[in-house]
């Protein structure tokens, strides 16, 4: 035993020393542990035993939560458990849908930019400004608007207004990238633009952008509930979190549960994503390595 | 100072001019003739060809934009479809009931986050810390117009102790008025209070460990003095320029506070004119936003540049 406690320490592989320093994060645990829940029963939907999302009951109109219905019924007597449920993969998959939107328009833009600098540089550098100027809601107001309101067009408005944080990001990591030995000399052996890229600039660039994405699905899963609670998000009488709490707000006095279950839904994902944000920051932050 | 606000303006007016390309491009991505919409019931091919003449419509679409910049400069975003007043007139109309709301909000969030920041940077690693950042993390988690339903259902309905709608001019009764305004006003201050808080937590402990700090508390300073008028005065530089550029945020959760508490505000007006597809009003918002927005940043810039005399000689 001595012998193997005293052998010298293998150093970790980066990729196991991020994993070891997030598995003894308790925040980042607990945000996962949420992420995860919620993904699962997004998932699960079609197969748990509840009721139809559309399903209505006349006889069980606006009834408090009891053994039939645990969170209670709606003002059309439909399960607030079963519209919860179905919900989830409204509200998850606008927050990774959009997120990805903005992931792979703001990416080669900002790659682009920090690679080539010059004019490619100055125009999508312009470009991100003037976008980052107009506040994040009220552009993805304003384009929902403009698109019509649909829970595809929300995922679209919210993925182009999170799109120009995605395109500075990249470019800054993109051209500290640039300056480090091994980029210099895979350009002097002669490889080509993109098979530097590819190979060193992309794998390089991501841990920031893998922090930035989660902590902005965060921001996109309230801003999609923002949109539905607005009416420009998920139409009725499909289930969203936002559209319900939309419903939920004129029948306050007579169904509080209606609004109660919704909020704690958001804010209980949104709680996940941003505890699994700030700890995969903390876990990739070469400061502490 | 003069010419680095001038040169910060001058940066300004490119980025100023791609949002104007973009929110009147914007309009032209629409499907449907503009016309159409206009004339409402009338199909009279004259009547059509009158408004398209009327509006220039029949003109090279960058001539169009010219037009539409030249009369945005002169202070004329085009008329509201709903309404039929000037949009900007709409806009100036409504900003003021905002403005009060955003004031309200920002006051909330600086005398919550501020404190809590300091405390928690002070109190690094003990429970006080803990919880300041559950409470801050869950501030920024928890959708406002969520928490605006919810305090209206037990501060208003349950409770009956403030009203859960309506606006009241701070000049017509002051009293009223705050009485009206104090529940978004914390509901929009909440989100702001966990950033300025967590910003405020952040240069709170790098100065706690510069060695001014260490110098003040070697010279035998009360630590009241050494972390209110050392520590915090320096630490004061970023939490300005965050409150400036909390600015976006705060016209954002306008738009939902002002929708839950039927506030009759910018935010509200945003919601109706989408609602009514009155695109010059939309338009007209996203621009003059931008430009406030760009206006604020420049503001954080001249501001961080006055508390930090180390900036004032670049």
């Amino acid at each position: 035993m001595t012998a193997v406690t005293d052998a010298p320490a293998v150093p970790q592989r980066p990729r196991s020393r991020v994993w070891t320093k997030l598995r003894a994060n308790p925040s980042a645990l607990l945000g996962a542990v949420l992420v995860i829940f919620f993904v699962v029963v997004a998932i699960l939907a079609p197969l748990l035993p509840i009721p139809g999302p559309l399903e209505t009951d006349w006889l069980a109109v606006r009834k408090p939560p009891s053994a039939a219905h645990p969170f209670g019924t709606d003002e059309i007597g439909r399960d607030v458990l079963s519209r919860m449920v179905w919900g989830a993969q409204a509200s998850l998959l606008a927050g990774v849908v959009s997120v990805l939107i903005a992931l792979a328009l703001g990416i080669p833009l900002g790659v682009a930019a920090g690679y080539a600098r010059g004019w490619t540089d100055a125009v999508i550098s312009r470009v991100t400004e003037a976008l980052l100027a107009a506040p994040f809601l009220i552009l993805a107001i304003a384009l929902a608007a403009f698109l019509g309101p649909s829970l595809t067009n929300a995922m679209i408005a919210i993925g182009l207004s999170a799109m120009p944080v995605f395109i500075r990001l990249a470019r800054g990591q993109t051209m500290t990238v640039m300056t480090e030995d091994y980029v210099e000399s895979a350009r002097a052996i002669g490889l080509s633009h993109l098979a530097i890229i590819w190979r060193y600039i992309l794998p390089n660039i991501f841990p920031p952008l893998l922090v930035q994405a989660t902590l902005t699905v965060a921001t996109a899963i309230i801003a999609e509930a923002s949109l539905s609670f607005l009416g420009l998000g998920q139409q009725p009488p499909s289930p969203s979190w936002g559209s319900m709490l939309n419903i939920a707000k004129n029948f306050l006095e007579q169904a509080p549960w209606m609004a109660m279950w919704p909020g704690i839904a958001i804010f209980l994902v949104v709680l996940g994503f941003n505890l699994l944000g700030d700890g995969l920051r903390d876990a990739l932050d070469p400061r502490d390595h | 100072m003069f010419g680095f606000l001038a040169r910060r303006i001058l940066i300004a007016i490119p980025t100023i001019l791609l949002i104007s390309i973009f929110v009147f491009t914007l309009q032209k991505l629409l499907p449907g003739d503009p016309v159409l919409a206009m004339a409402g019931e009338e199909r009279d091919p004259e009547v059509l060809e009158f408004l398209r003449a009327k509006y220039r419509l029949n003109d090279p679409i960058h001539m169009q934009y010219f037009y539409w910049i030249g009369g945005a400069l002169q202070g004329d975003l085009g008329i509201s479809l709903r309404t039929q007043q000037p949009v900007l007139a709409l806009i100036g109309e409504k900003l003021p009931v905002t403005i009060q709301l955003a004031v309200m909000a920002l006051s909330i969030a600086l005398v919550i986050g501020v404190p809590a920041g300091v405390i928690s940077a002070y109190r690094k690693g003990t429970w006080v810390d803990w919880l300041a950042n559950v409470v801050a993390l869950s501030g920024l988690s928890i959708p406002n117009f969520w928490l605006g339903i919810m305090l209206i259902l037990l501060v208003s309905v349950k409770w009956g102790l403030l009203p859960a709608s309506g606006y009241v001019p701070l000049s017509e009764d002051p009293l009223q008025s705050l009485q009206t305004m104090i529940m978004p006003a914390f509901v929009l201050g909440t989100g702001l209070a966990a950033t300025l808080m967590r910003h405020t937590r952040s240069a709170m402990l790098g100065v706690l460990k510069s060695d001014y700090v260490r110098t003040a508390r070697a010279k035998g300073l009360g630590e009241r003095v050494v972390v209110v008028k050392h520590a915090l005065r320096n630490a004061l530089v970023p939490i300005v320029t965050v409150t400036t550029l909390l600015f976006g945020e705060l016209l954002a959760g306008a738009v939902l506070t002002e929708q839950i508490f039927t506030i009759p505000g910018f935010g509200k007006l945003v919601v109706d004119a989408v609602f009514n597809r009155d695109y010059a009003v939309v338009q007209g918002i996203v621009l003059c936003t931008a430009v406030a927005f760009i206006a604020m940043n420049i503001l954080a810039d001249a501001a961080y540049r006055i508390l930090n005399p180390r900036m004032r000689d670049d």
